[in-house]
Order: structure tokens, then C-alpha cells, then sequence
């Protein structure tokens, strides 16, 4: 062999030429939250080209809500986005009122907000600190768990779940705030705000967590655009848009909060927005908590909103639409809505289509991480492979809302 | 002694064992012996999350500094299946994912066991449809089940006790659990 | 029932007058030929177009200074098998499929949705991704649990549903307890 090599003229570049190894980061892998599988092109350790494949907890959400009525699709919505659950209850129900054309009393979009903002929180506390696990920032990742036992004791006096809250309905919600709620959310604040505190001095500054998230995963403004980044994504790179200022709907017009913006797009500003955000919405429950009336929490027509047990028992009408809802659903009036709300990862967009029956015709959610998720080759292509996993935290898909 | 003593009579008896094995298998020396490898085993299960869905979440609670599950024994993920013991199917396994579960739950050394959290993968859940599998029994053996649409942690760990218990009872010797019953995952092709 | 009239009103009637992206839209889009309806039923404008035009309607509404929309917010389809009822132009066009884009410009805030009708034999449309490249995905995902066919989408398979799946779920004519398991006999 080597005397055939001399005679040909032995090409040392050709023979130390390299080759692209093509490795599987399956589906069941830690750092991937949930399932998605990369089929990844390495050269040594540089990503070539990668390749996502979603769809591994498809559980069909749309043929599911299809089957239900109106008003028993809330807990499907729920699943969607887990980490900040009410979130997606809460655009379900606005999308389907405004499909009705009813608005619901003030009361109650004070409640909507400020649950809104603590599912918000939720999600931000689990997107970050399980971001500060990958990394390797144990203690940090304990400490936010810590701070979101004690948000979810809270919702948990309220909702009475968890995780997987369903306390809206349609012109409505199902329960008041219990006693004692507002010292409750004091003291538990207070110390969310100095656990917070101790998040931050522990990563912030720190030359490890900065070496990896700064001028990782970066992306610019118009790509961001093309490729329908919404939410914290959208605004690291510097675009101000938020639903709740853009399109303001319940009471957010009413709410003094500040929208976190960053300037360069990478990992370590989404990180940053998100740290801002918890704190802008601490802000927002408080003001709520201050700003809201008394009142009735649900609207007044029974056509739409189950009728209290006095008022079914005691009179014909509430009787009959009682009936209607249990047995065939609301009969929402048939035409289309879309409703966007501003969900924990970005634009959360509910399109109902209605056919007049007690059932949706259709269902659509628009999933924020589905556009998210469809750029991370453009995120990745170049980088190290260790710079997929931060890229891949920030970006927080939950794989409940991008499978559906 | 008295429950190893039941436990070694009640052992079938289409298990190989040499005669040997058989009449010594009574004796004080290897009952002791029995009792210090499923003390060994139950107060030390190297868990196997296979995380997919908001279980997930709870998950991270029940492993968190308020529910933990640190003090059972079982703290340590070990996320390669050769060296895992306990593997932990928390979430919804749609029917793309589940030749990746068998493939999983046949590479994972023995003794193993199998924790169904959630409801989904006890039988599916809320999600009756095309895409979901009624409950992972239907793929890999399962030791424990712990309903809940996300469990409370304590249900979790509720659930950790029983399966700890389970193992104190078993028979130590030739407990192989082998491949899923429904053999290699790699020929898939469309059924039904 | 007092909602149900306020509807016919705001879909027969278009309200009292349309607004601004509407207004341009039709004064541009009007005269080609390639409008079919309008509406802006609860608020949302809606225009309604020609599987044919679909590349043209789009390019306008991305470029045209005064509408400037540069996102595609969602592309999806909706099965109107049973229903045509609902919107009164599928009938006579037998259609069954229509593609819904929803599109929002984030430099003038303002939102609209473009929708597409198809006839159930021949579902096919132009693919936008020429002109948003986040179109990729959501095509994709109609294709999967639809079965509309995008001409001059780069890679047009399935991604939430595995290779071996036959036929596309989301119809309302596939069942939805129809199981076709890759693995297990039980299942």
C-alpha cells in the first residue's frame, strides 16, 4: 500500500480531508425540553447544518375540540401552553365572546389580568431557571422552583389547581378570590421579589452564564419579522411589540407597566427581557389588586354563562338554557373570530370558526414556539454544538403548544 | 423475615432453579442476604425521566426543594438508560413517540422498572384520538400507576413508597424483565 | 336572538363604513378581478380571494407602503364538509377547503386575513414562502393534517404526524378514534 502511495503521488490534504459526522439528538434527551428530535451535520464540534423535527406529542388538539362543546374545551387549552396555563384560557374565552359579541363585566377583567400576569410569571420562572439548569446553575434553577411553589400556592387558592388551571369559562370564570387573598399575595411577593433578587446576583454578572448566552443564538430584526418571532424573542431584538400595548385588551390599557425591550437578540437579552418581564408583572397583580371593583364576576345571560343553582331551580328561562348548554352546547352564532392575546412566549391567536351548533366548527391555535422553533436552524447554523442548548432554552418551546 | 420467607414460597416454580439454589434458598444466610439487595435496590432507584409533556412540570416539583424526592432515595437522574433503574414515563406518548419509549425500555440494564405518572400514560388521559396511546401498557410492563392531570407530588411520592414496598417483596434471583413483549422496536410498519 | 341579528347586520350590511386597510385594498385590489367578498365581521378585515391570485394578492399587501404587512402571523385551513352554510360564496363555487392566512404589519399595526377557497379535487394553492419565509412550517402543517398542496414549497412532507401516516386527519370525514399505530397490536 504505501509503495502504491508513492508511486501516485501521495495528496496529504486529501488524505487528512475531514468529514461531517451526522449525530441524532433524539427525542428523549434531557436538555431538549420535551420531545424534539435534531438531526444534527458536525463538523468536529461546529453545527453544519441541523436539522428539527417536531410533531412527538402531537395529541391532536383540534380534532379533540371538535368533539367537544364550546365550553368543554377549556381543559385541552390548558395542555397547550403548560407552564402558564390560564394564559391560554383566557384568550379561548375572548375569542369565543367576541365570536358572541358579549364583554364581560369589569370584576372580572380585573381577575382575568391579574391571573393572567401570575401565569405569566409561572411560565418565565420555569423557562428561565430550567435554562439556569442546562447550563449548570443548579442552585439557581432550585431557587426559581422554590419562588413558583409559592406563586402556584397562591393560584392554587384561587383556581384550585396547580398546574393545569381551567378557571375561565365563556362570560366568565368559575370562582371569586378566596379570603385573605390580598395579605397572602403580599408576603408571598415578597419574598418571589427576593428570591429574584438572589437569581440575579447569582447569573447576571456572572462570567460563565455570560460567556454562553452573550452573542449566542443571535438574529436580526427583519429576519425576526419574516420569520413571525413574536413575544420575548421578538423583543430582545428590539422591536417593541406587545399585544397587551398594541392591541390592548380586559383592563391592560388601565395598567401602568413598562415593556422590557432589548438591542441585540441573542440569548442573554431574551434572558433579560423575561427577568424584566416577571417583575413588570408583579407590578401589574398589584395594581390590580388596588384598582378592582365589586361586582359580579360573570355575565348576566344564561344563553351563555351557566345559570347559578338559584336561579335554575327557581325560574323557567335559566332552567331551559341550562338545559341547552348541558345537552347541546351554547349555540354560539355562526361566523369567525380571531382573538390574539399576548401568551408567555409571544402572539397566542385564537381563530374560532362557529356553524351555529354547540360545538366548534373549528379551533385553531397559532402556536408562538411553531414560528420559533421553524428558525432555529437559522439560530444555530455556524455555532458550536454547545451553543444549541441555550439558544434552544431561550427559544422555550413547550412542546404541548408547538405539536398541539 | 416473615414476608421474605412468604415471598420465597410463593416464587413460581417454572423459574430455573438447580436444586442447590432451591434448598438452600430457605436458609438464614441467603434471606439476609435477599433483604440487603432489595434494601439496596428500593432506598437508591437511579431514575430515568422520560419527560414529555406538562407532567413534566410537576415533575420538576416533586424533584424541588419541597416535595423531594431526595429523601427517598431517588434523586439522581441518570439520563442514559444503561445505567438507570427506574424509568419514569412522565407525559403523553403519542403513537411517533412510542417506538422510541420500547427502544428505551429495552436498552435499560436489569433489574429495571417502570413508574407510569400522569394519567396519559396510564391510559391516555383526556386524549381519546388518532395520535395518542391509551396507556403505556399497552407497550412496556408497568410496575406502578399514578393517576392525577398533573399528580400532586405528594401522589407521586405516595406512589415511590408503593413501588419501594413492591421491590422489598420480589424475589431477588432470576427477576430478569427482559425486551417489551412486543420485542425489538425497529420494524415499524403501520398495524391496523 | 339579539346577537344573532346584530351578525347578519354586520355581514350583510359591512357596517357603516370600511376601514382604512379595507378601503385600500379594495380601491387597488378591486379592479383586478381577483376579489371575491369582504367582510370585517366582529372587527377583524377579511378579504376573500382566487386560488390563482393568491401570489399577486400577497405581494401587494406585503409591499404596498400604506399596508406594509411583514408578517405572517398563521396560515391554516378550515374543512367546510357539512357546512357551507357559513359563508354564502362556497356554495357556488364548490369549495370545501379555504386557506386562511392571517397577516399583521408590525410598522402600522394593523391586522387582516386573506382567505383562499379550494374545491375538494383540486387542493392546490402557491406557496407564500417566497414572500414570508415563516410560511415553511405552517405549509407543512396544512399539507400533514389537510392534504392541501402548496406548489413551490422547498420541502413539502409531514411534521407533526410520522412518515407512515396515510391520510390527513384533521378532514372531517377521517374519524377521529381511527387508529393507525406504528407499534403494538393492542394499540
Amino acid at each position: 500500500m504505501k509503495e502504491e502511495n508513492r508511486e501516485k503521488g501521495y495528496d496529504f490534504h486529501e488524505a487528512s480531508r475531514t468529514e461531517t459526522m451526522t449525530i441524532n439528538m433524539g427525542p428523549s434527551h434531557p436538555a431538549t425540553h420535551g420531545t424534539v428530535k435534531f438531526f444534527l451535520t458536525l463538523d468536529g464540534e461546529t453545527i453544519e447544518d441541523i436539522d428539527v423535527e417536531i410533531g412527538y406529542l402531537h395529541r391532536a388538539f383540534e380534532k379533540e375540540c371538535e368533539a367537544q362543546k364550546w365550553n368543554g374545551v377549556f381543559p385541552y387549552t390548558d395542555r397547550l401552553d403548560y407552564t402558564a396555563s390560564v394564559l391560554n384560557n383566557v384568550g379561548y374565552a375572548m375569542a369565543a365572546e367576541k365570536l358572541i359579541g358579549i364583554e364581560v363585566p369589569e370584576r372580572c377583567q380585573y381577575l382575568r389580568t391579574m391571573i393572567s400576569e401570575m401565569a405569566r410569571m409561572s411560565g418565565h420562572y420555569t423557562n428561565v431557571g430550567a435554562g439556569a439548569l442546562e447550563l449548570g446553575a443548579l442552585t439557581a434553577f432550585i431557587y426559581f422552583i422554590e419562588a413558583r411553589e409559592l406563586l402556584w400556592d397562591l393560584i392554587e387558592s384561587v383556581c384550585g389547581a396547580r398546574l393545569t388551571h381551567n378557571y375561565v369559562r365563556i362570560g366568565g370564570l368559575t370562582n371569586d378570590l378566596p379570603d385573605g387573598f390580598r395579605e397572602n399575595v403580599k408576603r408571598v411577593f415578597a419574598k418571589n421579589r427576593k428570591l429574584w433578587d438572589d437569581f440575579d446576583i447569582m447569573l447576571t454578572k456572572n462570567r460563565i452564564f455570560l460567556d454562553r448566552m452573550r452573542d449566542t443564538g443571535g438574529i436580526s430584526q427583519k429576519d425576526a419579522i419574516a420569520w413571525g418571532f413574536t413575544g420575548p424573542c421578538l423583543r430582545a431584538t428590539g422591536v417593541p411589540y406587545d399585544v397587551r400595548r398594541a392591541q390592548p385588551y380586559l383592563v391592560y390599557d388601565r395598567m401602568n407597566f413598562d415593556i422590557p425591550v432589548g438591542t441585540t437578540g441573542d440569548n442573554f437579552d431574551r434572558y433579560l427581557v423575561r427577568m424584566e418581564e416577571i417583575k413588570q408583572s408583579m407590578s401589574i397583580v398589584e395594581q390590580c389588586l388596588a384598582q378592582m371593583p365589586e361586582g359580579p364576576i360573570n355575565v348576566d345571560d344564561a344563553r351563555w354563562r351557566m345559570p347559578s343553582k338559584d336561579d335554575s331551580s327557581t325560574r323557567m328561562e335559566p332552567l331551559i338554557f341550562h338545559f341547552k348548554q348541558v345537552i347541546e352546547g351554547p349555540s354560539i352564532p355562526v361566523g369567525e373570530a380571531y382573538q390574539a392575546v399576548e401568551g408567555a412566549n409571544g402572539e397566542l391567536g385564537y381563530y374560532l370558526v362557529s356553524n351555529g351548533g354547540g360545538k366548534p366548527w373549528k379551533c385553531r391555535v397559532r402556536p408562538p414556539s411553531f414560528a420559533l422553533t421553524s428558525a432555529l436552524p437559522l439560530l444555530v447554523k455556524g455555532s458550536l454544538l454547545a451553543d444549541l442548548i441555550p439558544t434552544f432554552d431561550m427559544i422555550n418551546l413547550i412542546g404541548g403548544e408547538c405539536d398541539r | 423475615m416473615g414476608v421474605d420467607e412468604m415471598a420465597h414460597k410463593e416464587r413460581p416454580t417454572e423459574e430455573v432453579t438447580p436444586g442447590e439454589i432451591a434448598a438452600l434458598s430457605d436458609s438464614v444466610i441467603i434471606t439476609q442476604l435477599s433483604r440487603l439487595v432489595s434494601w439496596g435496590r428500593q432506598y437508591s432507584f437511579f431514575l430515568y425521566p422520560f419527560i414529555t409533556a406538562c407532567c413534566g412540570m410537576e415533575f420538576m416539583s416533586v424533584a424541588g426543594p419541597r416535595y423531594d424526592i431526595d429523601r427517598f432515595g431517588a434523586a439522581l437522574p441518570r439520563f442514559s438508560p444503561r445505567q438507570a433503574d427506574l424509568m419514569m414515563v412522565v407525559g403523553t406518548i403519542s403513537h411517533k413517540q412510542a417506538p422510541i419509549l420500547v427502544k428505551v425500555y429495552n436498552q435499560m440494564a436489569e433489574p429495571k422498572w417502570v413508574f407510569a405518572y400522569g394519567s396519559c400514560t396510564v391510559s391516555g388521559g383526556m386524549y381519546n384520538n388518532y395520535a395518542t396511546v391509551q396507556g403505556i401498557d399497552t407497550l412496556v410492563p408497568v410496575d406502578v400507576y399514578v393517576p392525577g392531570c398533573p399528580p400532586r407530588p405528594e401522589m407521586v411520592l405516595d406512589g415511590l413508597i408503593m413501588l419501594q414496598q413492591k421491590v422489598a417483596r420480589e424475589p431477588n434471583i432470576n427477576m430478569t424483565r427482559g425486551v417489551s413483549p412486543l420485542g425489538e422496536a425497529d420494524d415499524r410498519k403501520i398495524i391496523g | 336572538m339579539g346577537a344573532m341579528e346584530m351578525n347578519e347586520e354586520k355581514r350583510r350590511g359591512q357596517g357603516a363604513s370600511d376601514s382604512e386597510v379595507l378601503a385600500r385594498t379594495k380601491a387597488v385590489l378591486g379592479p383586478m378581478g381577483v376579489m371575491i367578498h369582504t367582510h370585517s365581521q366582529h372587527g377583524d378585515d377579511t378579504l376573500v380571494a382566487h386560488a390563482e391570485d393568491v401570489l399577486k394578492v400577497m405581494e401587494f399587501l406585503r409591499d404596498d407602503k400604506s399596508l406594509k404587512f411583514d408578517m405572517m402571523m398563521d396560515l391554516t385551513v378550515v374543512d367546510y364538509l357539512g357546512a357551507e352554510e357559513v359563508h354564502p360564496y362556497l356554495k357556488p363555487m364548490n369549495a370545501r377547503f379555504e386557506v386562511v392566512y392571517h397577516l399583521y404589519s408590525v410598522e402600522k399595526n394593523h391586522r387582516i386575513r386573506v382567505k383562499v377557497p379550494l374545491p375538494e379535487d383540486s387542493p392546490y394553492v402557491d406557496s407564500v414562502t417566497g414572500i414570508w419565509v415563516g410560511a415553511d412550517w405552517f405549509e407543512r402543517e396544512a399539507w400533514d393534517l389537510y392534504g392541501v398542496m402548496f406548489r413551490g414549497h422547498p420541502n413539502l412532507k409531514r411534521i407533526l404526524l410520522y412518515e407512515d401516516f396515510v391520510g390527513h386527519p384533521l378532514r372531517k370525514d377521517y374519524g377521529k378514534m381511527k387508529r393507525q399505530p406504528l407499534i403494538g397490536p393492542v394499540n
